[in-house]
Parts: C-alpha cells; sequence; structure tokens
C-alpha cells in the first residue's frame, strides 16, 4: 500500500507497529509536495530540513515508547494564520511577509506534543477574509479534483493539501464557513468545533467572536482524532470553555437509529444548484435508511445571517488588524513622512483590496453615529438566530443541509463580484453567529466531477453527534 | 463694575494599581527596569496573543468604587478604544465605555470654606500605554513597553468643583482614600496618579455651563493649582475681550508654567468603541462583592476616633499620623511591639518628619520597620544610648532600615555605664580644668555644665549624662 493511502490515524498506528517509519511517511509527503506544488500552490512555507529533523525525532520518540497516541510521527499542515514559533506566519498577506513568531498556537502546541509532525504552513485567503484563497498575497491555490477551479477559502490551502496527498491532515480555522466550504470543495472532511472549544491562542484573529479552528481531514475517523488532540482548556484564552467530554473517537460509531435530523427547507429554495441539491438530498436519505428520522422544517431568520454576520466579523476585524502598522513587525513601507505617512503607506501598500473593503466596513460600522444601527442591531440578530437554533435543536439532533450553493467555482470568478461571493456563504455563517459546531463531508460529486459537501449541524456541544451522524454517512454511502 | 466669574472644574484622575502583574497579562509592573524587559507577546501586541484578566484589578476598583460611596456594576464588560499610537502596540486600549465597574458616587472634601459632596461619575479598569523616547541624537523614536498593560482606574468626577483648593482637597481625599485601600501608591511625580483637569468659567449665577477646556499632563499639586488659575485667568480674559473659549486639549508646561493647545475639538477622534470580544464580561457576584466590602480597611476617620480613645497622644499629632496610611500602620505596629503610644508618637512626629521634609520624601517612602523602631525606643529606655546617640542611629536607621541593636554593638556606642571608667575620666577632667572647679566651688553652679561636656566629649558622648553628673558633683 502506499503510504500516501494511509489516513492518518492508519498511517500513525503502522508506524507505531514498526511497518513504516515517521522519517518514511514525511519523505513521502515531501515528494508528492515536489510534484504537485507547481499545479496546487497549497503551501506558503515548506521547511523541509526542520520537518525532516523532527519526524526523525518522533521516530525516535515513538521507539521509545514516549510516543503513543493516534497521531503520532503524522505529518501534518497548519494554515498560515496560526502562529509557529521559529517558522515564518504570514496569514498570506504582504504585511506579514517577514513576520516570525517568538511563539505557538495552543492547538498547534498540543499537536506536536501528540507527536504529529509539522510539513509547513497553507496558503489562505489574506487573514481569511474570502472564500475561494485567491485574496492571497503569495498566489492563488487550485483545485486538486480540477486545477481550473478554486479550492474554497479561506482554508483552502489546507482543504486542497489534504485532498492532494501533500499531507495526512491540516489544520484550519473557522469564522464563516472557512473549514467547511473548502472541506467541500475539495472532497475532504472539515469541522469547525463550538466555540471555546479549541484555544484561539496564537490564532492570528479575524473575527475574534466567531473564530475557530478546527480539523481537515481524509476521513471522519481521522477528524474525531485530531479533534480530540486539540481540544483543551487553555487559560490563556478567556473564551476557552473547560469540557470533560472532547473524547470525540468514541462517537465512532456506525448508528444513527432513532436520531431525529431536520432539514430547512430555507435552505434549497432560490440559489442552490440543482445537482448540489440533489447529492445533499440523497445524503439525508442514506441515513433515513439507516434508522434516522428525517423531515423538513422551517428554520427562521436564514437571510439575515450573511448582514449580520459582515457586519460583526469586519467590526472585529477592522479593530483585531490595526496592530499590522509597521512599527513592531512586519512591512514597513520604504518611503514615508512621518508617523502618520507611515501608517498610510505601510497598511495601503501591505494589505489587499479585500482586507481594505472589510477594514473599511468595519471602520464605519463602528463609528461614532452608527454603531447603534449597525454594529448594536447585529449583535441583536446575531442573538435572534441563535434562539432560532435553539428552537430547532428543541427538536432535532441535528440539521442537514448543503455546505456551500455551489460546487467550486473557476479561478477568476468570484472577485469581481464580492457581494455574490458573500452570498455562497449562507449556510455556513449563521452556525459561527450561534457558536455551533458543523461538519463538512464529501457526498458524491457534480456532472464535471467536482466534489459536493454535506453538513452537518448539532447544538452546542454536540460534537459527537455530528461524528455519529457523518461516520455512520461514511460507512453507507455507496452501500445504498 | 467688573463681572465676578465662577470656576468650574471636573477631573479625571488616572490611578495606576499597584497589582504585582499586568491587566492582562503575567508581566511584572515593577516601576524602572531596562525598556522591554516586563514584556510579553501579549503586552506588546503580537499577532495571535491574548488577554486574561487579572482579578486582583477587579478587587481594587471595586475597593475604590465602594470607598467612594459608587454603585457597582455587578455585570461589566470591557470596550475597545482604538486609535493608531506607537506607545499604543495593539493600536487600540482595552478600557471601559459602556458598562465601568463602578458609577453614580461621591466623596466629602473639607476646604477653607467648609465641608462639601464632590460627585464621582464613575471608574473604569483599563490598561495603560508604553512610554515613547525620542532620541534628538539619532532623530527616531523609541518605543518601551514596560508600562503597557499596567492596570489603570479613571475616575472621573462630575464637575462639582469651583476652586484649586478644592481641587487639591479632593485630589488629597482620593489619594489618602485610595492608599488607605492599599490600590495604588498614588504618586504624581511618577505617574501613579495623574490629573486632567476640566474646566469652565461662567459668570456667578449663570446655570448653564461655559465652554470647558482639558489640561493634561500636571504632574505635581503645585501645577495643578498654577494650571488651574491661569487657565482661569484665560477663558475670562477671552470672554471679556468678546471672545469665545475653544474646546481643546491643553498642555501643560511646567518650566513655562504656561498651557498650550494640544488639538481642538474639530480634530477628536472617533474612537469606535465596542465590546472587546476577546474578553467575557466580568460578573462580580453577591459573594465576591461581599468579599471585598468586607475586607475593607479602617480608614482615617475611624483610626482618628479610635486612637483618641486607645492612645493618650495629642489630636494634632493623631492628625498627622492618620494622613498617611504607611505611618499610621507604622505607629500601631510599633507600638503593638513596645507598648509606648506617646514615645513612639514622639520619634514620628519629631525626627521623622524632620527627615521626611529634608529629604523631600513622602511618607509612603518610609522604609524602617516597627521592630527596628521598637527596639530603638527600647534602647533609649534602658539607658543603653543617650538620646543624642539615639538620633545618630535613627538617622541611619531612617537611611538603611539597620537593626538598631546590632548596629550600636559594632560601632561601640553603648553608654558606658562602668562607674570606675567614668569615675576616672572625671578626675582626669577635674585635674585638667582647676579653673571650673574653683569657679564652681566657688558658688558658680553653671560652671559643671562645662565639666559635663568635658567629659562627654572625653567619653566619646557614650556616657549617660545623668550619671556623669552625680559622679561630678560627687567628687567636687
Amino acid at each position: 500500500m502506499d503510504i500516501l493511502e494511509y489516513s492518518a490515524v492508519a498511517l500513525s498506528a503502522a508506524i507505531r507497529e514498526g511497518k513504516l517509519t515517521a522519517t518514511e511517511a514525511m519523505e513521502a509527503v515531501l515528494a508528492r509536495i515536489d510534484e504537485k506544488e507547481k499545479d496546487i500552490n497549497a503551501y506558503v512555507t515548506i521547511d523541509r530540513e526542520q520537518a525532516l529533523r523532527a519526524a526523525a525525532s518522533a521516530q525516535e520518540r515513538i521507539e521509545k515508547g514516549e510516543l503513543t497516541g493516534a497521531l503520532a510521527g503524522v505529518p501534518v499542515a497548519i494554515k498560515d494564520n496560526m502562529c509557529t514559533e521559529g517558522m515564518l506566519t504570514t496569514c498570506s498577506s504582504k504585511i506579514l511577509e517577514n513576520f516570525v513568531p517568538t511563539f505557538s498556537a495552543e492547538a498547534v502546541i498540543n499537536l506536536e506534543k501528540a507527536g504529529a509532525v509539522i510539513i509547513g504552513k497553507t496558503n489562505m485567503d489574506e487573514f481569511a477574509m474570502g472564500s475561494t484563497t485567491e485574496t492571497s498575497a503569495y498566489g492563488v491555490t487550485r483545485n486538486p479534483w480540477n486545477t481550473d477551479h478554486v479550492p474554497g477559502g479561506s482554508s483552502g490551502g489546507s482543504a486542497a493539501a489534504v485532498a492532494a496527498g501533500e499531507c495526512f491532515f491540516a489544520l484550519g480555522s473557522d469564522t464563516g464557513g472557512s473549514i467547511r466550504q473548502p472541506a467541500s470543495f475539495c472532497g475532504v472532511v472539515g469541522l469547525k468545533p463550538t466555540y471555546g472549544t479549541v484555544s484561539r491562542y496564537g490564532l492570528v484573529a479575524y473575527g475574534s467572536s466567531l473564530d475557530q479552528i478546527g480539523p481537515l481531514t481524509k476521513n471522519v475517523a481521522d477528524c474525531a482524532a485530531v479533534l480530540e488532540v486539540i481540544a483543551s482548556h487553555d487559560m490563556k484564552d478567556s473564551t476557552s470553555i473547560n469540557r470533560n467530554d472532547t473524547d470525540f473517537t468514541a462517537a465512532l460509531v456506525n448508528d444513527v437509529k432513532g436520531m431525529k435530523i431536520g432539514i430547512p427547507r430555507d435552505y434549497f429554495g432560490e440559489g442552490i444548484d440543482a445537482e448540489v441539491k440533489n447529492a445533499v438530498l440523497a445524503a439525508a436519505e442514506t441515513l433515513a435508511a439507516q434508522g434516522a428520522v428525517v423531515e423538513e422544517f422551517d428554520l427562521s431568520l436564514v437571510e439575515y445571517a450573511i448582514p449580520t454576520y459582515y457586519t460583526i466579523a469586519a467590526a472585529e476585524a477592522s479593530s483585531n488588524l490595526e496592530r499590522f502598522d509597521g512599527i513592531k513587525y512586519g512591512y514597513r513601507a520604504e518611503a514615508f513622512e512621518g508617523l502618520h505617512d507611515m501608517y498610510k503607506k505601510t497598511r495601503s501598500e501591505g494589505f489587499g483590496a479585500e482586507v481594505k473593503r472589510r477594514i473599511m466596513l468595519g471602520s464605519f460600522v463602528l463609528s461614532s453615529g452608527y454603531y447603534d444601527a449597525y454594529y448594536l442591531k447585529a449583535l441583536k440578530v446575531k442573538a435572534m438566530i441563535k434562539k432560532a437554533f435553539d428552537d430547532a435543536f428543541a427538536r432535532y439532533d441535528l440539521i442537514l443541509g448543503p455546505v456551500a450553493p455551489t460546487t467550486a467555482p473557476k479561478l477568476g470568478e468570484s472577485l469581481s463580484d464580492p457581494l455574490k461571493m458573500y452570498l455562497g456563504d449562507i449556510y455556513t455563517i449563521s452556525v459561527n453567529l450561534a457558536g455551533l459546531p458543523a461538519i463538512s463531508l464529501p457526498c458524491g460529486k457534480d456532472s464535471r466531477g467536482l466534489p459536493v459537501g454535506l453538513q452537518l449541524i448539532a447544538d452546542s456541544f454536540q460534537e459527537k453527534k455530528l461524528i455519529q451522524a457523518a461516520y455512520t454517512y461514511e460507512q453507507n454511502e455507496k452501500k445504498i | 463694575m467688573a463681572k465676578q466669574y465662577e470656576t468650574v472644574i471636573g477631573l479625571e484622575v488616572h490611578v495606576e494599581l499597584a497589582t504585582k502583574t499586568k491587566i492582562f497579562c503575567g508581566c511584572s509592573t515593577a516601576f524602572g527596569g531596562a525598556p522591554n524587559t516586563h514584556t510579553c507577546p501579549v503586552c506588546t501586541g503580537m499577532p495571535g496573543s491574548l488577554p486574561v484578566l487579572n482579578k486582583q484589578v477587579v478587587n481594587y476598583a471595586v475597593a475604590v468604587g465602594l470607598a467612594t460611596n459608587c454603585t457597582i456594576t455587578q455585570y461589566c464588560k470591557f470596550d475597545r478604544k482604538n486609535y493608531f499610537y506607537p506607545d499604543n502596540p495593539q493600536n487600540y486600549q482595552i478600557s471601559q465605555l459602556y458598562l465601568p465597574i463602578c458609577r453614580n458616587g461621591h466623596v466629602e472634601i473639607e476646604t477653607s470654606e467648609g465641608k462639601k459632596l464632590v460627585g464621582i461619575h464613575e471608574i473604569h479598569m483599563e490598561e495603560d500605554a508604553g512610554k515613547l523616547i525620542h532620541d534628538e541624537w539619532e532623530d527616531c523614536s523609541l518605543v518601551d513597553y514596560n508600562r503597557s498593560g499596567v492596570p489603570l482606574i479613571e475616575i472621573v468626577s462630575e464637575p462639582d468643583m469651583r476652586s484649586a483648593e478644592e481641587v487639591i482637597a479632593y485630589l488629597e481625599k482620593l489619594r489618602m482614600l485610595i492608599q488607605y485601600l492599599g490600590a495604588s501608591d498614588c504618586k504624581l511625580n511618577e505617574g501613579s496618579m495623574r490629573a486632567d483637569v476640566n474646566l469652565s468659567v461662567r459668570e456667578a449665577g449663570a446655570k448653564e455651563f461655559g465652554t470647558r477646556t482639558e489640561m493634561k499632563n500636571l504632574n505635581s499639586f503645585r501645577a495643578i493649582t498654577h494650571a488651574i488659575e491661569g487657565e482661569r485667568e484665560r477663558q475670562i480674559e477671552l470672554l471679556e475681550s468678546g471672545q469665545q473659549v475653544t474646546q481643546e486639549t491643553r498642555r501643560w508646561d511646567d518650566a513655562k508654567e504656561y498651557s498650550y493647545a494640544m488639538r481642538s475639538k474639530e480634530d477628536a477622534q472617533d474612537y469606535r468603541y465596542f465590546p472587546d470580544p476577546d474578553l467575557t464580561p466580568v460578573y462580580i457576584s453577591d459573594e465576591w462583592l461581599a468579599q471585598i466590602r468586607d475586607s475593607q480597611p479602617e480608614f482615617r476617620e475611624e483610626k482618628m476616633a479610635r486612637y483618641k480613645k486607645e492612645y493618650d497622644i495629642p489630636e494634632y499629632d493623631i492628625g498627622i499620623i492618620t494622613d498617611s496610611k504607611h505611618l499610621a500602620d507604622l505607629f500601631e505596629e510599633t507600638v503593638a511591639i513596645c507598648g509606648q503610644p506617646k514615645k513612639v508618637s514622639n520619634w514620628l512626629m519629631g525626627e521623622t518628619l524632620r527627615l521626611l521634609k529634608e529629604k523631600n520624601m513622602d511618607p509612603e517612602d518610609i522604609c524602617f520597620s516597627p521592630e527596628h523602631l521598637a527596639r530603638l525606643i527600647g534602647l533609649v529606655d534602658s539607658k543603653a544610648v543617650n538620646s543624642t546617640v539615639a538620633k545618630e542611629v535613627f538617622e541611619v536607621m531612617f537611611d538603611k532600615d539597620i537593626d538598631p541593636e546590632s548596629y550600636v554593638e559594632e560601632r561601640g556606642l553603648r553608654t558606658v555605664n562602668d562607674e570606675g571608667a567614668l569615675r576616672k575620666t572625671v578626675e582626669e577632667v577635674i585635674a585638667a580644668n582647676p579653673q571650673s572647679v574653683a569657679d564652681y566651688r566657688n558658688g558658680k553652679e553653671k560652671a559643671i555644665g562645662f565639666l559635663v561636656g568635658q567629659t562627654m566629649k572625653a567619653m566619646k558622648g557614650k556616657a549617660d549624662p545623668g550619671m556623669v553628673n552625680r559622679v561630678l558633683k560627687e567628687l567636687l
């Protein structure tokens, strides 16, 4: 069996059983990267020497019996908005072109403690703002299924790397769908945990109240294993939650009998591609065939999610991105006259168009005289959206729907019409507004051979239900 | 007749809290230190870093709020105040706007006009900024983030004050309350207490407020007094000459004793305040509030009343001693050890105040321990040292907190109580000064003073003057 065909969990088991070594796994991945990267461009930074050194060290510790976890020895790719000590962390922005953090993100530390080995940093939409990975300052990432198409975004590099075998699994971050949508476009599994489950310490903030780190993996079992490792209560993150139910792999059970699944009618109205709709509804039938109780219902307020999200996320982003000023680290304009000119030129030259658009939008909705009308109102709608989900979860264990209205668009189609691009986030963003967990998993392909994603949404802290249903679907997908 | 004007003043007072670590990270708050040595990713605004609230800041803020009769906001939040400046590493300051921790309080002040209440609009918690240092030689600016993230409370008064005297009385009252709480040392010259003065004038009897200005950079009570007087005159002159007062921020130049305009209202920034999503709301439970209330110290008024009952010392002394929490603590702790309130009070009122004044220090700067003062009193009581030596030892103790007992032993300052040795010296003095001896024997009582002096000199000051007197009289 080709090393690259192993799932992350199977690879680690094979390494721990002595069938192969962590170094061999890393060499295989680096060889695949050499072969694929010129077409895909999934990575911003690859540190081969460091990766091989770390793999050798992991192998040694495995042999000594010090590393016994499910991810020991497995090569992993990290989205470039998570700090990695001593390794360039750019957020795919020119403004951080030379930024090397002095510490690692808590999620990265958790992975390293478990023995996973970092290959490098994956490409993304600049500061995670975008749905196509085309706003990166370091070139677009292409979809491994068809390189004329985007991989989705903003965690497009992570999703493409998993799909192309350029890593065994990856970390992404999800503020409005940035894990789930590229997972869907690239035919891999992606999970956005309940807000507070994975520490945000070391994640370069976009929309702080919405950001969550999560896994992108080849299958559901890997997804559960990775989430189990990265979830932790971190005293350095005030929004981190102390959970005692993070044994997510315990939910890898092939059984949905009696599980109540609601399908929001509002998710299948205007704008959804017929092929996507059919694939998602077929997935619902698969689950029904396994004993789940599936029915349609009306989830209210769906149309308010997009304006609410773009108000809150942009407001927080406008403040979060103020620290990039050329004073302390990162890019600084070469020629300037005085402090204010330095700020202006550094930020004008350092940020791309989409980031500037959101900074301006965010500054506007927070400015005096507009705060109540936009930002405060958005917070109120956010609370109402949460309430709508609470009502739904009083009746259902899970909500089932598409991840995105279409499969991956062609390169260059989206950025010319940002409003249309924003509308593509309709099924994912309300999940962030409500702080809920959701998973994206492959449910077939369209007629062009592009993957379609199925989204399952659960109530807060109910990741295990997501994993159980997703695992059941995965096990039974081809059996109908 | 010239118009009469009334001055209307409100204060914004920033107080650095005496926590050991910063408000949102574990870095030291110690003053001084080489630049950027008390820093970490959080207080230098590194990407990915997150703030975590230091609970002690809440304890102090609530304690100050209770001491100033405020209502405590039991569900309060932090907001971001967005503005770009290099000393502000995130380019937003974490502060409180919408739900400050304390509101609607007051303190009572006393001036030559009598007592009055000054209202407190609110008290909020926030983080301090770093410091910019301009290098004239290299023509560049450097930034030190040691102070970045040091916890502050901002106490915003109502516009209730009418004179510099009231302002100083208000500040002294705040300073005393906060020092009693141990929440800050409140030093204007080191910046741990900073006051911005909002001032307007209006014709006596007018109901509406005039246009106000805000003055910053006031580092002493003297500067505050002069700035208030100068600004009052400036505004009256403008009005008298038919001009308008411009709403603006003015910076006080202490050397020139003059304030100049920094920025006007038109340049006022929009800080785009919004709740900080990185911090969860602070919920101060009834239990927590009760805990803080129960651990409030005895404040000055109660202390004065108790001293009057417990100690036989003059009211004037009580006033001075309780004026400073540190002095009062020192007094009580020393009395607890030696049981001699009168003598302790004498040392504090006499030598201690003299040296404080001479060295231009605050009572808070006193370094000697109650144990050592009690020992010194013990040495005098047992006649181990005489009062002149005791004062010399005290000066050293005041500077370096030495143990007076070992100091006296090491330097051989103990009074010589060996009568044989004294007798021998006295005999020598009598032999060396026949004229004085003759004068004394001829009835000139005063001549003995000279002989006592000569004996003390020969004994290098270590003799007990009473014993010298007795032995002299015997031998004469």
